[in-house]
């Protein structure tokens, strides 16, 4: 048994160790397509199944991407199957296990909706097909100066290796029909919660809406916001974080639970408002408001509203995996995904509710026509009702912030 | 061929369950040349044990697994010790079985709408009491885990009570109990000393079972846990899902260390065994008439009520939440009831349906077949032969799920099965077939030998005798295995998502993606949903050995068990 297992062992060490390294490419490789010939990508497409990749937790988002693939089914003969994740790490753990077996064509994941974190440690690990983002049609009509984000995937250059899909930014919502006033900055919501103990929360880190939170709260206190947009190990970080942690010495036995449990992401703290657990609550989204009021899970006395001095923005983004099966039908679905008719449905918030990237002066009259008279939404934040946008800190701020609070407030017992 | 069918079938189990675990060690020590690790190294486990609140992770699993299957156990060996052979008994023993076709995060999501400081028993507390908020208390995700354990029991007494009462006919309890009874004995005493020691060896490995379960759950333990920290399990699959693809390596120590800890709490168990048998071996023999019990005969039957009850009654508030309109604290109803969310899930309910079909089906013939091949080839060749490494059989469920998993996706991919339905099948087979062996091996070495001798000595071939007579003979053992593998391959979803790539949409990866949306409706109606085929599977497992030995009383007698 021992010297069969070791064989195992060895014949299973030597197949990942040679399939790493191999060159030989298997017969049903998809050739990487010619962006810049588009003709040539539409007939490459034709035929394929896109399986993109992505989260499954919102009904109306995955009503969206159905329609989005029955439109180029109908239009590029490109068939798209959403394959539903809670977690978008599911996908980049997939590219990385058949990058593991030596799978580096036919893999599975055609498409992954994605950005920040993620998108930085698939382009640092070469998982990513690319570049092809900039050279698709639709790319033209996007607003590389207005929102530059669209570019720079918190602070990360984008280099053409993912398409920009939709605008997020953090607003807070509460219920009119409990609070008059509310907090509009981080030193108020202390305050705030001086008088109101217990009656607001956070998700637990490293849950992506926590450690937004976190951000939100270091952006504003931190003297010199610019130093957030260097990579941390390149500055005095210690220095820079420790207006946080003196912040959150004074928040965290204020908190819900006193700090001691914590919902485990922006759902469950939506979830937390509408039982009246808490009082203030924020997404990355007041478009997600408006639709939670629609689907009964908020009262329609909530609104939305953001801080003062602006709160963070950033975009998210369509990649490909370097080992794509259908990789031209991922390109032709995403510059769908990027077209006014696309953008326009999906800041709908009868479909979905999200800010678009595109740039309305770059739009025909009539699509800037379509998008000026949408109705948002009654929780929705109108884009002149929004303030500042406030850049994402650089991702290794986010790794170091969420580590450390980790061994601050993450172990209470 | 019969020859083969054990040998194959604990190929197949073992097979995948190390080649997963090699593909979860070898990460653990630093080797995973996708990420650039090459050379054997510790530092994986250095970050491991570098992790803030390690500690506490490690004893909320040992502890709270050990905790949970204690209790479990107890109030089912308390239960059957007190009612075996009464009217309540069998009405328990009506009211536990369905329960069995709830999945354990149906049954989890259940209990917390119930007991939240949001759920509906504090709500009625809220009517009498005057509160327009919840109170600010830490009934689920409470530090000590109590939550947790509460979900674990509730519903792991269900499957405990059908195990044992599979067992109980092979230790000839009534006549025991009559004999306890004319020696002056309490019910609950002597069925304590004379029948537990029978029923208890039989037990043991469903228990072990469970004790592995309790002490590596994930899903249950995200709903009900405490987060800070959680059990090691989850913590797990949060490093595994970091974008930082870097603790992968981190990720696979802890995996290792799980199965360390499940090990551990198997050691702890087995020593407890002896010391409470060593124990009870001065007790039984002490004579003790114990003779006034109904005190603990009522506890013991509260006990299991309440266990019920729970998991009824969470299921009532997953139902109402599932056509809820808004429904604020402290109501106690929704202000608007609406079909809206069923009506717009209906095509996606169709297909995943089918598709949980398509798997489940060939994993539960398939599962079926394999284990009636290695019970008859047992009765052929004369036991003795492979009793001992049948026990192998049940290494999938001693593993923990989250050691190999990842490793197994890895194996499948190289052998370039991943996405296809086999690979898909066989990753189910790995977990169905254990329990398909738990629940039919039992019925099949109790049937009464003489059968198959008498059909023999009339001149049937073996392979007739078995067409003809043993099979007829266990229909309803068999049914109610194939229910029990059914309601396995409903409720996998991790199997389903990482070997299927994510291209087979069943109930299950439905459910779990939409849950993550956090919407209570939508939880509602695909927790509900998650219980129709098992519940169906079961169903037909009662139902039609009625009808086809509607002309035999007999068969009828038989098929009980």
């Amino acid at each position: 048994m021992r010297s069969r297992m070791r064989t195992f062992v060895s014949a299973l060490a030597l197949a990942t160790g040679i399939a790493a390294t191999s060159l030989s490419t298997p017969a049903f490789a998809d050739p990487a397509p010619d962006v810049g010939n588009w003709q040539s990508v539409l007939d490459q497409a034709r035929g394929q199944t896109v399986y993109w990749h992505a989260w499954g937790g919102e009904p109306r988002i995955n009503d969206y991407i159905a329609w989005a693939g029955e439109q180029v089914r109908e239009r590029y003969g490109v068939e798209v199957v959403q394959v539903k994740l809670t977690d978008t790490a599911d996908a980049v753990t997939r590219v990385l296990s058949e990058k593991t077996a030596g799978v580096d064509d036919g893999g599975a994941v055609d498409m992954i909706w994605i950005n920040g974190e993620n998108f930085a440690a698939m382009k640092r690990n070469d998982l990513l097909f690319g570049p092809w983002a900039e050279q698709t049609p639709n790319f033209a009509y996007v607003d590389v100066e207005g929102k530059p984000t669209v570019v720079n995937d918190f602070t990360v250059p984008t280099d053409g290796l993912e398409a920009p899909w939709g605008m997020a930014q953090v607003s807070f919502y509460y219920d009119t029909a409990k609070l008059d006033e509310v907090p509009k900055s981080a030193q108020e919501l202390l305050e705030w919660l001086v008088k109101h103990p217990g009656r607001f929360t956070y998700p637990q880190p490293p849950n992506y809406m926590g450690s937004t939170f976190l951000k939100q709260i270091l952006t504003e206190l931190v003297e010199d916001p610019s130093v957030l947009q260097q990579p941390a190990d390149e500055t005095d970080a210690q220095a820079t974080l420790a207006p946080l942690w003196g912040y959150l010495e004074d928040l965290q036995p204020l908190l819900w639970r006193d700090g001691q449990a914590y919902p485990q992401n922006g759902a469950s703290m939506r979830t937390l408002l509408a039982d009246n657990e808490v009082d203030i609550a924020f997404s990355f989204s007041s478009g997600e408001v408006s639709s939670a009021i629609e689907a009964f899970e908020l009262p329609d006395t909530v609104r939305s509203y953001v801080f003062e001095n602006g709160t963070l923005g950033n975009t998210n983004f369509v990649a490909i995996p370097y080992n794509a099966s259908a990789k031209a039908g991922a390109v032709v679905l995403a510059d769908f995904l990027m077209s006014p008719e696309a953008q326009l449905r999906k800041q709908d918030p009868q479909y979905w509710g999200a800010d678009t990237v595109l740039a309305m002066d770059k739009l025909p009259k009539d699509m800037q026509e379509a998008f000026a008279n949408l109705d948002l939404g009654i929780a929705s934040l109108a884009p002149s009702e929004r303030g500042t946008v406030l850049p994402e800190p650089h991702p290794s701020w986010m790794s170091l912030v969420e580590t450390e609070w980790q061994k601050r407030y993450g172990v209470v017992q | 061929m019969l020859r083969f069918a054990p040998i194959l079938t604990i190929v197949l189990m073992i097979g995948p369950v190390s080649a997963g675990l090699i593909g979860t060690v070898l990460p653990a020590f630093g080797i995973l040349p996708a990420l650039g690790g090459t050379t054997p190294s510790l530092d994986p486990w250095q970050a491991l044990f570098a992790q803030p609140g390690l500690g506490a992770s490690i004893r909320l699993s040992f502890v709270n697994g050990l905790i949970a299957t204690a209790i479990s156990v107890a109030i089912v060996m308390l239960f059957c010790a007190a009612w075996q052979g009464t009217r309540i008994f069998r009405a328990m023993q009506r009211v536990l079985s369905p329960i069995l076709s709830v999945p354990h995060a149906t049954a989890a999501f259940g209990l917390a709408f119930l007991i939240a400081p949001s759920g509906w028993i504090v709500r009625l507390v809220a009517q009498f009491a005057g509160w327009d908020r919840p109170p600010d208390i830490a009934i689920i995700h409470d530090p000590w885990g109590m939550a947790l354990i509460a979900g674990l029991v509730a519903k792991e007494i269900p499957f405990l009570f059908l195990m044992t009462l599979s067992a109980l006919p092979q230790a000839d309890t009534d006549r025991t109990a009559q004999v306890t009874a004319t020696l002056g004995y309490g019910k609950t005493a002597g069925w304590f000393k004379a029948t537990l020691p029978r029923v208890y060896p039989q037990i043991r490995l469903p228990v072990l079972a469970v004790l592995a379960y309790s002490t590596s759950v994930v899903d249950v333990a995200i709903i009900l846990a405490p987060t800070t920290p959680a059990p090691l399990a989850v913590r797990i699959l949060g490093w595994l899902s970091d974008p930082d693809l870097g603790l992968r390596f981190m990720a696979s120590s802890a995996a290792v260390l799980q199965l360390l800890i499940v090990i551990a709490a198997m050691v702890v168990w087995i020593a407890g065994e002896r010391i409470i048998g060593a124990l009870g071996h001065h007790w039984a023999e002490d004579g003790h008439r114990f003779r006034k019990d109904s005190a603990v005969r009522g506890a013991s039957a509260l006990l299991a009520l309440v266990a019920a009850g729970a998991v009824v009654l969470g299921l009532v508030v997953l139902l109402v939440w599932s056509v809820a309109g808004f429904w604020a604290f402290p109501d106690l109803l929704p202000r608007g009831f609406s079909l809206r969310l069923w009506a717009r899930e209906l095509d996606a309910i169709g297909s995943s349906l089918t598709t949980t079909l398509l798997i489940g089906i060939p994993a539960v013939l398939v599962a079926v077949t394999l284990v009636l091949g290695c019970l008859e080839n047992e009765v052929r060749t004369g036991k003795a032969a492979g009793r001992r490494a049948m026990l192998l059989i049940y290494l999938p469920l001693l593993v923990p799920q989250i050691s190999f998993m990842f490793g197994l996706q890895v194996f499948f991919t190289l052998l370039g099965l991943e996405r296809t339905l086999l690979s898909v099948v066989l990753g189910h087979l790995v977990f169905v077939a254990p329990y398909v062996f738990l629940s039919l091996s039992e019925p099949f070495r109790a049937l009464d030998p003489r059968y198959g001798q008498t059909a023999l000595c009339l001149g049937a071939s073996p392979a007739r005798t078995f067409w003809l007579v043993r099979l007829p003979l266990l229909t309803r053992a068999v049914l109610t295995a194939a229910a029990v593998g059914l309601a396995v391959t409903v409720g996998q979803y991790l199997p389903t998502l990482l070997i299927g790539a994510g291209r087979f949409a069943t109930v299950t990866t439905e459910a779990v993606a939409l849950a993550s949306g956090g919407d209570r409706r939508m939880i509602g109606i695909y927790g509900l949903l998650q219980m129709v085929l098992p519940f169906v599977g079961f169903a037909l497992a009662l139902l039609l050995p009625a009808v086809l030995f509607r002309n035999r009383r007999g068969m009828g007698a038989q098929n009980k068990g």
